[in-house]
């Protein structure tokens, strides 16, 4: 499905160029949800922009579904952490969800079902009208999340969509983007720097190194799929879970492509801790 | 609760004419047993405003005027908002146009009356390209400082869901940059009443600046006085307009403002 080979991104300035992402290579396959993960300022948002086809890369590829990325590819959608800059201020909600579906050609009645379900299911059915700045930041951010769906992607990227929101807000969108990801059978990639959140919502979580950033962990959840978040969070495996991705990331702080390659697989050893649990 | 705004309706409406009140009861006392040619009792100058402007110098001289504003103004903006596109989103055109614009911008428009009536005439068209060469500065230089500030995330995500060329440009670049395209209009207007009064100063058969002239120098004090009096009234009156305008097309914009000074 969604496949990146040895991407490499090195910002070129004037004196002095700056290496974002060394050398990163991993799988989604369809339908997957998948987390990416790794310490700040890890080159997390050059590796989605790069996925969106809105940066082009220094070597390697992106490819969906074998064609590779060199522009924005029409089956994706993102969802950026910013949603009261990704909004147009001067359109109220219902004009933002159905401006992208516009292109598509889609014939009035049809455009009109998917943008009324989609705010259907996001909890925005009594707010089409409404103005973006109108709305508390976890509402603008369910209507960008809206649109997206609207669009019917094939694969869904997300920025750290929920870093700017309170935390009972993100909790609730946490179980929106579980909920959309079974019910519309999307794949999704999803980028943060939450830990738990991280662990929470994936069926695998990547972790990336510093930059120069390189993949340190394709990490398995084998969370229950059926998650909540008061049992899923207070269930052991989840703090193993949670254990383990924090000790990488506080690996991953001093560690990145320049030094050697991360410590041989540990999946020996999670696999220990499970069967004691 | 009606009440209530009621009263805060008098109170803006009383904050909004005070001074003006003020100022008009001042002149009308400090002029009034004035024998002074040059400076006539207020009451004269109203009494002559009502015989000058009422009737037929309505037809023949505001109009035309209002014309001229008009044609000008709005060649102005849709100049200025075109190529202020063009100078804001690329790089290229930039580079090149932008020595040239800022020459050009130097340039005080009076100065160019005498210049434009060699090639256009005392017409019209000469009035128009005087209110045009002093009207598009600020508006394009506004719209270009809109353009170049959309917003990357916002681009980005248009750029993500395929939303290019014309489509980016209506829903994206010219909306996004409308706040400042407003200021330029609003700034442009003003520049635009001076102007349409010096280019009739110039050479004209008709029009306010020409019969303020014409007044002036038959001596006639009280009407030359009105007719100053009916130009501030006109620039009051075109402001108030634009804020009206202004008011139902930045809606959302003022809405934004409102709540970003909330948070």
């Amino acid at each position: 499905m969604l496949d990146v080979r040895n991407l490499q991104k090195i910002y070129a300035g004037r004196n002095r160029s700056v290496e974002a992402l060394r050398n990163l290579s991993f799988h989604i396959g369809a339908g997957e949800l998948v987390c990416l993960v790794g310490p700040s300022g890890c080159g997390k948002t050059t590796l989605l922009k790069c996925m969106a086809g809105l940066l082009a890369p220094t070597s390697g590829e992106v490819r969906l579904d074998g064609r590779p990325v060199d522009g924005p590819p029409p089956g994706m959608a993102v969802v950026f952490q910013e949603y009261g800059r990704s909004l147009f201020a001067w359109m109220n909600v219902r004009d933002n969800v159905a401006l992208p579906l516009r292109r598509k050609k889609l014939g009035k009645a049809r455009e009109r079902e998917l943008v009324d379900h989609a705010l259907e299911v996001v909890g925005l059915a009594d707010a089409h009208q409404a103005y973006p700045w109108q709305l508390s930041g976890g509402m603008q951010q369910r209507v960008a999340i809206a649109r997206a769906v609207a669009f019917e992607p094939k694969v869904l990227l997300m920025d750290e969509p929920f870093a700017a929101v309170d935390a009972q807000t993100r909790a609730e969108l946490e179980d929106l983007i579980r909920r959309l990801w079974h019910e519309l059978g999307v794949t999704v990639l999803f980028v943060t720097h939450d830990i738990d959140e991280a662990v929470y919502l994936g069926q695998r979580t990547i972790i990336l190194s510093a930059s120069p950033t390189v993949v340190l962990e394709d990490l398995t959840i084998d969370l229950p799929d059926e998650r909540d978040q008061l049992h899923t969070r207070s269930s052991t495996r989840f703090a193993e879970l949670r254990a383990h991705v924090y000790e990488q990331i506080q690996r991953a702080k001093h560690h990145n492509g320049d030094t050697d390659p991360p410590m041989a697989d540990r999946s020996d050893e999670l696999a220990l801790q499970k069967s004691e649990s | 609760m009606i009440r209530t705004t009621v009263l805060t309706m008098a109170r803006r409406v009383s904050l909004v004419l005070g001074l003006p009140a003020v100022l008009f009861a001042v002149w009308w006392f400090a002029t009034a047993g004035s024998t002074d040619f040059y400076v006539p009792p207020l009451s004269t100058i109203l009494q002559k405003f009502g015989e000058v402007w009422t009737g037929e110098r309505l037809l023949s001289d505001v109009l035309p005027s209002l014309l001229r504003l008009t044609a000008g103004y709005l060649l102005a903006v849709v100049i200025g908002v075109g190529l202020g596109l063009v100078v804001g989103m690329s790089r290229v055109a930039r580079d090149v146009l932008e020595p040239v614009l800022e020459l050009f911008r130097a340039i005080p428009p009076p100065v160019l009356v005498p210049v434009i009536m060699l090639f256009a005439g005392i017409g019209d068209t000469m009035k128009v390209l005087v209110i045009v060469s002093g009207c598009m500065w600020p508006v394009l230089l506004n719209t270009v400082e809109g353009v170049r500030a959309v917003d990357e995330v916002l681009s980005d995500t248009c750029r993500s869901y395929g939303i290019t060329g014309t489509s980016r440009l209506r829903h994206l670049v010219l909306r996004s940059a409308s706040p400042q395209i407003v200021t330029g209009m609003r700034q442009a207007l003003s520049i635009g009443i001076i102007l349409m009064v010096i280019s009739e100063m110039f050479a004209a058969s008709n029009g306010l600046g020409f019969t303020i002239v014409q007044f002036q120098r038959s001596f006639a004090i009280p009407e030359m006085w009105s007719g100053v009096l009916l130009l501030g009234l006109l620039g009051f009156l075109l402001s108030l307009l634009f804020r009206f305008a202004e008011n139902r097309v930045m809606a959302w914009y003022q809405g934004l403002r409102r709540a970003q000074r909330n948070t």
